[in-house]
């Protein structure tokens, strides 16, 4: 398995990304602020409004270094790819794949019972874990309620049903999503999904660690080969990186979600993190932004054993992991794609 | 695999003078200053041979000295550091 590397974040908005030799040099009113070996890095998440130069981001791009930009909101902006290389017939069965409807379904159902099942156990973990703090009753049978999906997505019979049961069973998750807030409740709620912008505090957190999730899955589809931007159940569209869409259903709940909860309920964030603007957006502060990646990276570093590789890896390599196994149900080398079951 | 890598350079010519330059150059590449001629850096054994053959190929073997220490992989117990010029865990989330 890969070894892994740190990320750096680039979380103040003016300044500049340079290369000398092999280190990456950070500078701001032309002053070095800070320079790092190339060779301990695997990606840059760049939140400045200023960028990086051309030497560095082909530097970047020779040694597989995703460099990811974002509007200091912490908004997608782009990302910046190389010549297109690794293993042309990996890719081109995957354009064939995805154009067949069945295959796609098989795949995404995949995905669909891997997000369901995560979902349920993230529940099942709160249930169990803080029985006298939660609505246990209530949340039994939201837990219940997703079993009777799984079932139901197995005999799915296209995608659009696909899609249908699993918008259902998105509600009853967020419906018992806010239980699950244990601490600090006056400031953190869920009443439901929003974004573009967040209009509350958990929605905001949500939807940075999305973007984190989603750029880290990107790099490690295109790190195995595969195309991210050519997806099974997302429909392809000009610059969505479907295939990470696709792929980041099953890791939501016991990445993104989970740290979410727990920045909550350990109270590594407070509500002056936050800055309300006059549209009722909400967005967090630098210095919270800074908590929060430092907590994520942690994260990231914790060691799992993979339910199918059955091997002991960091967290932060299973997007990696099951980037590599999709790979081998495309070549044909499995007969399905095992989704990460969290346990 | 963390290494400290080390060097004296003799500076009285002006030879000396360049080899320290590019010592330092090669060094910064690899790993961060944390003093004027003390290195942290993680490497990986290929990583290791190589910084050691640019390295030899500068200094002059007989004037010049280097040293290679290998702190293992548990670098947290086994550095601390007290007092000005901060530096950045290798571990930890680079943030700037």
């Amino acid at each position: 398995m890969r070894q892994m590397l740190n990320v750096l974040f680039v979380t103040k908005p003016e300044v500049y990304m340079g290369l000398q030799g092999e280190t990456i040099v950070v500078r701001e009113d032309n002053k070095t602020i800070a320079r790092y070996p190339l060779h301990n890095l695997e990606g840059i998440v760049c939140f400045s409004n200023l960028g990086a130069s051309p030497a560095l981001m082909e530097k970047c791009v020779q040694n597989n270094i995703s460099i990811c930009f974002l509007t200091p909101t912490g908004r997608f902006r782009a990302r910046v790819i190389g010549e297109t290389r690794g293993n042309v017939l990996l890719r081109k069965k995957q354009y064939r794949v995805s154009d067949m409807e069945e295959r796609c379904l098989d795949i995404s159902r995949n995905f669909i019972i891997g997000k369901i099942y995560n979902e349920k156990w993230q529940l099942e973990r709160y249930i169990r874990q803080y029985s006298l703090r939660v609505p246990v009753e209530e949340m039994k049978l939201a837990s219940g309620r997703l079993s009777k999906y799984l079932t139901e997505i197995t005999e799915s019979e296209n995608l659009d049903q696909l899609r249908g049961y699993e918008g259902m069973a998105q509600t009853v998750y967020f419906g018992s999503f806010d239980p699950m807030i244990l601490n600090q409740k006056s400031d953190f709620f869920f009443h439901g999904r929003n974004k573009r912008p967040p209009e509350d505090r958990v929605n905001s957190l949500l939807s940075f660690a999305y973007t984190l999730l989603t750029n880290d899955i990107a790099t490690a589809l295109e790190t195995v080969g595969l195309d991210p931007y050519v997806g099974f159940m997302h429909q392809d569209r000009p610059g969505r990186a479907s295939l990470a869409s696709d792929l980041i259903e099953e890791l939501r709940a016991p990445i993104a979600d989970r740290f979410v909860l727990s920045l909550i309920n350990r109270k590594q964030l407070k509500s002056n993190d936050f800055e309300i603007n006059e549209n009722h957006s909400v967005y967090i502060t630098d210095s919270a932004r800074r908590t929060f990646i430092n907590a994520w990276q942690k994260n990231k570093q914790e060691q799992i054993t993979h339910p199918y590789l059955n091997e002991k890896i960091p967290w932060g390599l299973v997007p990696y992991a099951q980037a590599l196994l999709l790979a081998r149900y495309i070549r044909g080398d499995v007969d399905q794609y095992p989704p990460f079951f969290w346990k | 695999m963390y290494i400290l890598i080390t060097y004296d350079i003799n500076v009285t010519s002006t030879s000396g003078q360049s080899r320290l330059r590019r010592v330092a150059k090669i060094c910064e590449n690899y790993g961060q200053r944390v003093q004027n001629s003390v290195f942290e850096c993680r490497l990986n054994e290929a990583e290791l041979l190589k910084v050691k053959k640019q390295l030899l190929e500068v200094i002059n073997m007989d004037m010049d000295s280097l040293r290679f220490y290998r702190l293992g992989d548990n670098y947290d117990k086994k550095v601390q550091h007290m007092g000005a010029k901060k530096t950045y865990k290798f571990d930890d989330a680079f943030i700037v």
